[in-house]
């Protein structure tokens, strides 16, 4: 895949926005009070020493779980409602599949002054109560969506028509590195805050770089952003781990990178997507709100098909049991999405030191565990 | 360069015999295959000038409520890109049919593969809304190869720069969105706002304009033709009227009749 495929937008997007780099430039000096202020960046590096003992290797966690909101997301969700407010708009939305998007929009929003509404599929906001209470008390208003299977995919459909219905008034604030082009560079501009973070951090505890920086992939937001301050180390693996969600045998997965096939077009933007023959896209399965996801940034399809960095994929049974692990081990409760990535290099042996990044929080995450782990 | 399809399309629109073409949209297998292939000839024999025929999409972005649940019926119902091209054929035998689907159907099987099967069922157009300039040269190549007109859109909010580019590519016809927003009924028109945007529409392109977005009514349509347009599309009211009814094909009919005589 070409470079010049990432650029796919809706026609009826007639919408001037600015770059990547550019749209980080323009608002740089007041993130960068916010992210550290009232973000409380940056974020610890932190040496897990059980679980590095487990794997037989140094693990290095990128604790982004200690970001304000509980995850990576509010890195770029104050990015983007910097923009809107620069671009003189009154109102945001947002999708949100787990609920951590939406909790960092609504979050920013709050803070800045501006109109929130979060569209969020039924199934999700079933499963993951938590988050759109604290929307609720954030002052944010949730859209609930009821086509399809009710996640993320419809969520973010839902997201896009209103947006291009109300683009004079509206800024979506998308939530992964997925969608039209600037997107997916704004968002990794914006994240790649905590990879940054994170090289230094390990350069100035260790003096050296990791063998593996090894991340989540739903969209693929924290990977895209902890994977850009590497791309040009070419000794540094890039593992993304996708959700195989019942076996990737099954079908019933998470994993458009891992399973390779032909690009398709999602949400504006070419890549790895599930699909027919035909085309269609396909439903994604995951336990993960947030790597339940049938599309992925393009940028990563370009480091997959480059030979940059690897995908790779794992059950919803193996993060499961990661959660609880890390939990007992670390006194750490990881998102699910995050034990995905953890699991991964428990589990595969590689390198002699692993940074991972720890994307957010398992708060969220304790009623839809406990219902499937007994615990205690 | 194969002209086949632009040649049909600009004699429908010279001889539509009315002050503006008018071009029902239909989504192809719903309520289900038969039943719009039915419901497609008689909006022929009511007084359409062309046909645009949806190919459904799991996921259509451009689409509004109505349009979106008729194409997730007809994916339920069995409706395959062969099956709805099969539709496409046989209507295609009494009216030019302008085929209308997004990016990911087209490049699925391939891009040649997919515009060569349009010709082979005698479809004069394609429009695929999230099909972005930037992107389109490799379809608008294949289209021009197999006699297909590819048929792009503007919108409100596109900027001059972009208007020059899309109205120099455009062949069959210039797509106008009259509104920033999906398919769907709307109650009001846009007015002087629509006006000026046919205009600089004309001024950009070769080819007729047409508009559509939010038109569902016998007046909508007369007030578009009044504003400029050379063709206008209704959507969203007649894919409800297929479902809705005991007999879609007599009220799709009955409705193209009554915006025929608006137009007349």
């Amino acid at each position: 895949m070409s470079r010049a495929a990432f650029a796919s937008a809706l026609v009826v997007f007639a919408v001037v926005a600015p770059s990547g780099a550019a749209a980080r430039a323009g608002v740089a000096q007041p993130l960068a009070v916010l992210l550290r202020d009232f973000a409380g960046r940056p974020t610890p590096l932190y040496e897990a020493r059980r679980l590095s003992e487990r794997a037989g290797r140094p693990v290095f966690l990128k604790r982004e779980d200690l970001n304000h909101t509980g995850s990576h997301k509010l890195n770029n969700a104050l990015g983007q409602a910097l923009l809107a407010k620069r671009m003189g708009k009154p109102r945001a939305i947002a999708e949100t599949g787990a609920g951590q998007h939406g909790v960092a929009a609504a979050t920013a929003c709050a803070l800045l002054g501006l109109e929130c509404v979060v569209f969020m599929g039924e199934e999700d906001i079933r499963r993951q109560q938590p988050n759109v209470q604290r929307m609720h008390l954030l002052g944010a208003r949730v859209e609930p969506v009821t086509a399809g299977k009710r996640t993320l995919k419809e969520a973010s459909s839902a997201a896009i028509r209103d947006w291009v219905a109300n683009v004079e008034t509206t800024h979506y604030i998308i939530g992964s590195a997925v969608g039209p082009a600037p997107y997916p560079a704004i968002v990794r501009e914006l994240q790649r805050t905590l990879g940054d973070e994170a090289r230094a951090q390990l350069l100035d505890r260790t003096g050296r770089l990791p063998s593996r920086v090894i991340a989540c992939v739903g969209g693929g937001s924290n990977s895209i952003g902890i994977f850009a301050a590497f791309i040009d180390d070419p000794d540094v693996e890039l593992i993304g781990v996708e959700a195989a969600g019942e076996g990737i045998e099954t079908g019933r997965h998470g994993a458009p990178l891992t399973v390779g096939g032909r690009a398709g077009v999602l949400h504006g933007s070419m890549s790895a997507v599930l699909a027919d023959e035909d085309g269609q896209i396909l439903e994604a399965h995951s336990v993960s709100a947030g790597l339940d996801y049938p599309g992925s940034g393009p940028e990563h399809a370009y480091l997959r098909d480059s030979g940059r960095a690897r995908y790779v994929a794992v059950t919803d049974e193996q993060a499961l049991d990661t959660f609880v692990a890390v939990a007992a081990l670390e006194g750490i409760i990881p998102a699910l999405e995050s034990s995905h990535a953890i699991a991964w290099a428990l589990e595969n042996a590689g390198g002699d030191m692993d940074l991972i990044c720890l994307s957010g929080r398992g708060d969220k995450d304790l009623a839809e565990v406990l219902a499937l782990r007994a615990i205690g | 360069m194969n002209i086949a399809g632009e040649e049909r399309i600009a004699a429908a629109f010279a001889g539509s015999g009315k002050r503006a073409a008018l071009m029902p949209y239909l989504m192809g297998g719903f309520p289900d295959l038969e039943g719009s292939l039915r419901i497609g000839a008689a909006a022929a024999a009511a007084g359409a000038d062309m046909i645009e025929l949806g190919i459904p999409f799991s996921d259509p972005l451009a689409d509004g409520p109505v349009i979106h649940a008729a194409a997730t019926r007809a994916l339920a119902a069995g409706a395959t890109v062969e099956r709805v091209l099969e539709v496409a054929a046989a209507l295609a035998a009494q009216i030019p049919v302008i085929v209308m689907t997004y990016a990911n159907i087209v490049i699925a099987r391939g891009v040649d593969v997919f515009l060569d099967r349009l010709a082979q069922a005698g479809v004069s157009g394609l429009i695929v809304p999230d099909l972005p300039f930037e992107e389109g040269a490799q379809t608008a190549e294949a289209a021009a190869a197999a006699g297909i007109a590819l048929v792009p859109l503007i919108a409100p909010t596109t900027t001059a720069e972009r208007l020059e580019l899309i109205g120099a590519r455009a062949r069959g016809f210039l797509y106008v969105v009259s509104v920033t927003g999906t398919t769907g009924e709307r109650s009001q028109s846009g007015g002087d706002a629509v006006r000026a945007l046919l205009e600089r529409a004309h001024s950009a392109t070769a080819v007729p304009v047409a508009l559509g977005f939010g038109i569902s009514t016998p007046d909508q349509a007369a007030a578009a033709a009044d504003a400029g347009a050379d063709g206008v599309i209704v959507g969203s009211r007649l894919v409800r009227a297929a479902g809705e009814e005991s007999d879609g094909a007599a009220a799709v009919g009955g409705l193209v009749a009554e915006l025929a005589a608006a137009l007349a």
